[in-house]
């Protein structure tokens, strides 16, 4: 598919401190591409260069094929979502909301209150505005709020106005700066929902900053995993998973921790492979079974409900998680147990670069 | 400590007790020093009081009237009236569009914009008696450095401080000289606090050039500094006085009477303890006036709820 934004080897250097090393990212049309990176890694600075905010020291932003280096973030009609919101506190939710488009379609005249709406053509724009406006808002469910100024919103109203003002103008492309990350839990997990289900409806692509890897793994159909101002992998979160490029994309991605073995860790029941390279073992891919190849001393149990996350020990003291199914018999701390795995899901990783070893089993 | 004797004081009671020995001391002291005196002086302005008189008759509005019938009298007023509406928007005014322009040259010129902050500071921070005489020497009819600039420049030099038509204006721009650079300090306060997410939604939203990034962002979210400058500015304006003091005495002929320069002749000068009490409850009401509305106007244009 052909991208709609592509950054081509894009370099942001500040005085001297590198924080994007030579980028490259593809946005295809209709995606929904998640950022995802621990903080400092350079994913907001990446989404400020394709919004225009922020202009790369080297390397080139295409949008449509055309090079964007000297268009201003109006210019090249992408909306953005701020993690803050970023609302004008003197506006309404409708004024909020209207701004581009009273940008774009009113003359400086006709922006003025009363008298504004004596500038020719004015009225007609007005009238497209509210229309748009009111659109927006029902979509969004923030027609009993329209007159509200925001200071009088909760925060997931206020999200939903943020993303009411991105939505309005039909931009080319949606940008997202952690856009949930300052609501609570719940609201969050349904505000992911609602979001998935915006890009369904707009069909734009949707580019999405966030740390948070389970949020980047539910909504996105593209991540690109930043480590240190580089990008370590772009893929599907399925590829995420289940072929991870290195080391520490393996670390990041995954609700549980990875288990990772270096061979001087005296792991005994690791495939061959691992006596020279970092073994790498999701705890949900390893749980207690009486013929297991591993052992090791239980130490610690979570119960969860649906799993028990258990915490153990190995032969020479390396840490150890794994994950039991909910109606596990838990035996005594201290008790030794034996771990059985499929020795397709071991991932192997270099022991200096880190990067993936590809190993038959 | 004697075990645990019944509680005396609930927590509630502590409380409040704390409060009050907090606020109570300071509230006695207003009370005593500023409430007290205002009412006699509002007593006093119904008598024909002179200081060190034994007595004293009751003339009801007489002191008023007079304020406001007598050439006098209303000439200060208006005097007052047109240095205030000199002062307060362009003291305003510039003291933001100094802030603005510093503000800015943070980004490129640190030094350079520290530095002028300083020199803007300076004339806030100087004793304003002495500034004067610095200012009268400045303005000097024949060796002042303006008129000697004006002179080698082909214009015609004037009398700024004795020029009736003049003296007003003149001393209306020294005020603003000593009042933009607290106005500035304020507004760069002001603007520092403006969080520039707002800035990069506005650049994202079209309004990024510079007419409609101070409109959409800078000014609305300035609005609680400006008020505050506001009412400072205007309560300086008022109480002009220590330039009429030390550079014109009124003079001359009235031309730069003020309400509190009248005030202080009438006072502790010519000892009319009445008629400079009324004096002090117009200039009072005056300021009352101007403050509540300003509050009033703007302060729900201001906080945005």
């Amino acid at each position: 598919m052909k991208p709609v934004l592509e950054l081509r080897d894009v370099t942001r250097r500040y005085s001297r401190q590198t924080v994007l090393d030579s980028i490259n990212i593809s946005v295809p049309e209709g995606s929904f591409t998640a950022l995802l990176g621990a903080s400092g890694c350079g994913k907001s600075t990446t989404l400020r260069i394709m919004a225009g905010l922020d202009r790369p020291s080297s390397g080139k932003v295409l949008l449509k094929d055309e090079d964007v280096a000297e268009k201003t973030a109006h210019e090249r009609n992408v909306a953005m979502v701020f993690q803050s919101y970023a609302l004008y506190p003197h506006l309404t939710v409708a004024q909020n909301m209207a701004l581009p488009l009273t940008m774009r379609h009113l003359s400086p005249f006709g922006r003025l209150p009363f008298v504004g709406g004596l500038a020719p053509g004015s009225a007609a724009a007005r009238t497209l505005i509210r229309e748009k406006v009111n659109a927006a808002a029902d979509m969004l469910g923030l027609a009993d709020l329209l007159h509200r100024k925001p200071s009088s919103l909760s925060g997931g109203q206020k999200q939903r106005v943020a993303l009411g003002r991105a939505l309005v103008r039909d931009p080319v492309l949606f940008l997202l700066d952690e856009p949930l990350s300052n609501l609570d839990a719940r609201l969050r997990v349904k505000m992911r929902a609602e979001l998935v289900a915006l890009h369904r409806r707009t069909g734009r692509p949707f580019v999405y900053v966030t740390h948070d890897q389970s949020e980047a793994m539910a909504m996105a159909d593209q991540i690109v995993v930043m480590i240190a101002g580089k990008v370590a992998q772009t893929g599907t979160p399925r590829d995420l998973y289940d072929r991870p490029a290195s080391r520490d994309v393996a670390a990041f991605i995954g609700a549980n921790a990875i288990n990772l073995f270096a061979p001087g860790d005296g792991m005994a029941g690791l495939p061959q492979a691992a006596d020279r390279a970092v073994a790498g073992l999701r705890p949900e891919h390893l749980s207690p079974a009486t013929s297991g190849a591993l052992q090791a001393r239980l130490e610690t149990a979570e119960f969860l409900g649906s799993e028990i996350v258990l915490g153990l020990r190995g032969g020479a003291g390396t840490e150890i998680r794994a994950i039991a199914p909910g109606d596990f018999a838990v035996p005594a701390p201290g008790s030794e147990i034996r771990l059985g795995f499929d020795p397709g899901r071991v991932h192997f990783f270099d022991r200096q670069t880190g990067k993936r070893l590809e190993v038959s089993p | 400590m004697k075990g645990h004797p019944a509680r005396a004081l609930t927590i509630a009671h502590c409380e409040a007790l704390t409060d009050l020995w907090l606020a109570g001391p300071a509230t006695l002291v207003m009370v005593l020093f500023i409430f007290l005196p205002v009412a006699v002086v509002a007593v006093l302005s119904f008598t024909d009081y002179q200081f060190g008189a034994p007595g004293f008759s009751w003339i009801g509005l007489e002191n008023y009237s007079k304020l406001f019938g007598s050439t006098l009298g209303r000439r200060a007023i208006v005097n007052t009236l047109i240095y205030v509406a000199i002062v307060i928007p362009l003291s305003v005014g510039l003291g933001l569009a100094v802030a603005l322009g510093l503000h800015r040259m943070m980004a490129w010129a640190p030094w350079l914009s520290q530095t002028l902050r300083t020199l803007y500071f300076l004339p806030v921070a100087a004793t304003l008696v002495a500034m004067s005489v610095a200012w009268q020497m400045v303005l000097h009819p024949s060796l002042g450095i303006v008129n000697q600039t004006l002179a080698a420049l082909g214009a015609t030099p004037r009398d700024w401080l004795s020029d009736r038509g003049l003296v007003l204006y003149t001393l209306a721009t020294i005020g603003i000289w000593q009042t933009v650079g607290y106005n500035m300090v304020l507004f760069l306060a002001g603007l520092v606090a403006i969080p520039p997410e707002l800035y990069d939604a506005a650049e994202v939203d079209g309004a990024g050039g510079g007419w409609s990034r101070f409109w959409t962002v800078t000014w609305p979210m300035l609005g609680p500094t400006t008020l505050f400058v506001l009412v400072v500015t205007a309560t300086n304006a008022f109480r002009v006085f220590e330039t009429v003091a030390t550079l014109t005495r009124g003079g001359p002929a009235f031309a730069s009477d003020t309400l509190v320069y009248a005030l202080y002749r009438e006072g502790f000068v010519y000892f009319k303890a009445g008629y400079a009490s009324a004096i002090t409850m117009v200039f009072f009401a005056f300021l009352l006036v101007l403050t509540l509305a300003q509050f009033r106007i703007v302060e729900r244009r201001v906080h945005y709820r």
